[in-house]
């Protein structure tokens, strides 16, 4: 090869290399600051993680911290819409977050994927093609709870969750699927931390198991306090309060709980098993429901960017649809509206060496789809 | 509605009452003493639970977490009051609300770099763990008796500290009149110090007293914040016994309006609309009660500053 053809080879393999970088723009918005940084860290790292393992670079992912402010989240769409141009938005932790954020992105043409807020009013009159929910639809955790309740046998059972939508939702999510009676029914402040008032109620309920949905820093307090009054009716709740970073806060108060969720560590499968080793490996912790969401999310995208380009919206729509990647989750497809059709788990708190987490005692729920399919119109 | 769930009710409220006592009490006579509006009190909160879960993962036992708890607020308080505060004294409150709020931020994410975004862990000490029962059959948490105990004798502790000591005597006195007792020789700049580490050091504890109930997290100061806030404007600003007061007040409103209003609304609508209904106006109980004090008397229970 002579020195002529040599550098016109380079050439023509620049010029190919080219077009192949960065063809797909990903704007992550998600909370890497404040109380509730933990949850878009981990959705951060499982979803990095999966285009790394990818090895690709044709996608390129711009991350940016919301604080959980819904008005800091708009702007960073704003930007990244505007600027940055990016083809797809992903990473919101929040629903109040993603009801400011999704409708108007979806609106301009961009794809969302939801890497964990789910809010009913996306799943029924207001879903659009261009949204996908990868996570679940927000409902079907505690329905599954409540599908849990009902199988084992639970009479009378105490609920509570804070006073905001996606509390309101948590409880109704549970009574559409428990068949007993309530031994009450709370609505606490969101943000509380001190549940001694409730522990009390519930002590002099009469009930025989209590149901309670208050993610972060309020299920830590609530099981503590809970640990120590003397109470000791089994408890059931959502993943959310279980989840593999606030376990290890709680400490052996959890030990024993049942809980629901769509993924596990211990799920069967070799997606999983890959996925939970890779994760453990980078970033030295185990990982959580969002870094599972995230690296499915992450993946989703890539089975999507392979089949269709991502500017002809009625192909690259149809390729996520089809969801053909390998999910941590095992079964997995999207219902009508662009939400899940999973397995749903009962998971029970135990106690591995020093570490806390969870393994799967039971299916709750075989293919749950959600219960907005019918009033989703497209 | 049985009345020993009422009493283990008054209890609850107590105790919650007593905690708020130790933020406002710090809040209350940084303001009196110096004038200065301290949102940064909510993170000294903070700052006391992290460095008890701390000492105490370390060393295993919970009584030297308190000591850390007491020592690390107390330490940060006293460098930000030399390295910020201190420059604030003569500004206007707008100035202190800004630069204290940056301080917000800068211990928040301060912590986070330190200690990471996950929830610490801070356990009840074996001894003082699971419930008690008290005459009439009322089952208690042995460690919410203790925090009700420990509160009251530091309230006493305090009083006694403000009114019969020399040191009360200068604090009380720098309220009054700083000029004054600069002029009869009282090292004006060292009491601010001490009195802005002694305020740090009683939200620091009470920081790690609470946080060993509820979660060890960035952020958790704020809430807290807002409540104490709430008290000392009920007490009357720069008032310790109406900081008690207002404490006493708060919790109890807060407690028992969380449970008995649901149940009210419940005698005329169905249960999960008075639920919601209920605890609603129950989260909105507590600010009521402050307009309704503010009417009532508007320099608070036991205000003197107009």
């Amino acid at each position: 090869m002579n020195r002529r053809t040599l550098a016109l080879t380079t050439a023509l393999g620049l010029l190919a290399a080219l077009p192949a970088a960065a063809e797909v723009k990903v704007g992550m918005i998600t909370t890497l600051s404040g109380g509730g940084a933990s949850l878009g860290i981990d959705t951060r790292d499982g979803f990095l993680l999966a285009i790394e393992q990818a090895g690709r670079d044709d996608v390129e992912v711009v991350v940016e911290d919301d604080q959980q402010k819904p008005e800091v989240a708009v702007q960073l769409a704003d930007k990244m819409i505007q600027s940055e141009k990016v083809d797809v938005l992903t990473g919101i932790v929040w629903s109040n977050l993603a009801m400011a954020v999704v409708p108007a992105a979806t609106a301009q043409g961009l794809f969302y994927l939801s890497t964990n807020a789910a809010p009913a009013q996306l799943a029924g009159a207001g879903c659009n093609p261009n949204y996908f929910s990868v996570s679940y639809q927000n409902d079907n955790l505690h329905e599954a709870a409540g599908a849990y309740a009902t199988q084992e046998g639970f009479q009378k059972t105490f609920i509570l969750a804070p006073n905001y939508p996606a509390g309101q939702d948590s409880l109704n999510g549970f009574k559409r699927f428990y068949e007993g009676e309530l031994a009450g029914e709370i609505y606490t402040t969101l943000g509380q931390t001190d549940y001694a008032a409730e522990i009390a109620q519930i002590r002099a309920s009469g009930a025989d198991s209590v149901f309670f949905f208050l993610p972060g820093g309020m299920g830590i307090s609530f099981l503590k306090q809970y640990a120590d009054s003397g109470v000791d009716l089994p408890l059931v709740g959502p993943a959310f309060s279980f989840d593999q970073n606030i376990l290890q806060a709680v400490g052996d108060a959890a030990v024993g709980v049942k809980n629901t969720s769509s993924w596990s560590k211990d799920l069967d499968n070799a997606a999983n098993a890959a996925f939970v080793d890779a994760y453990s490996e980078k970033y030295g912790r185990l990982p959580s429901i969002y870094a599972a969401q995230g690296y499915d999310t992450a993946n989703l995208l890539l089975s999507a960017i392979d089949k269709a380009d991502v500017n002809d919206d009625a192909a690259f729509g149809a390729a996520l649809k089809e969801a053909d990647f390998d999910s941590v989750r095992g079964s997995f497809s999207f219902a009508a509206n662009n939400h899940p059709i999973q397995n749903l788990y009962t998971r029970e708190v135990i106690k591995e060496g020093d570490v806390f987490t969870n393994k799967i005692v039971a299916t709750a729920m075989e293919n749950r789809d959600n219960a907005y399919v019918g009033d989703c119109k497209m | 509605m049985s009345p020993t769930l009422i009493a283990e009710q008054v209890l609850n409220g107590l105790q919650s009452g007593i905690m708020l006592f130790l933020m406002a009490a710090g809040l209350t006579l940084i303001f009196g003493v110096m004038g200065l509006i301290n949102l940064a009190h909510g993170s000294l909160y903070m700052v006391g639970a992290f460095c008890a879960a701390a000492t105490a993962a370390a060393t295993g036992s919970y009584a030297l977490g308190l000591v850390g708890a007491l020592a690390g607020a107390a330490a940060a308080g006293a460098l930000i009051e030399l390295a910020v505060i201190r420059r604030l004294y003569g500004r206007d409150h707008l100035d202190q609300v800004l630069a204290t709020f940056a301080l917000i931020l800068i211990f928040s994410e301060g912590t986070r770099w330190l200690f990471g975004s996950f929830p610490l862990y801070l356990d009840v000490p074996p001894a003082l763990s699971g419930p008690v029962t008290l005459p009439f059959g009322i089952q208690y948490p042995l460690y919410r008796l203790t925090l009700i105990g420990a509160g009251l004798a530091l309230a006493a502790a305090l009083f006694w500290l403000i009114g019969r000591t020399r040191l009360g005597i200068r604090i009380r006195a720098g309220e009054n009149d700083r000029e004054m007792i600069a002029a009869l020789g009282v090292n004006i700049d060292a009491l601010y110090t001490l009195v802005f580490a002694l305020g740090a050091a009683l939200a620091g504890l009470a920081g790690a007293l609470v946080g060993t109930l509820q979660s060890v997290q960035v952020g958790m100061g704020e809430p807290v914040l807002i409540l104490a806030f709430v008290t000392i404007v009920i007490g009357g600003i720069g008032s310790i016994r109406g900081a008690l007061v207002g404490a006493l007040l708060v919790g109890l409103t807060g407690t028992l309006g969380s449970v008995f209003l649901p149940e009210f609304f419940k005698l005329f609508m169905p249960p999960s609309e008075a639920t919601q209904t209920g605890s609603a106006l129950a989260s909105m109980a507590i600010y009521i009660l402050m307009a309704a004090v503010l009417v009532w008397k508007p320099t608070g229970l036991y205000g003197v500053r107009t």
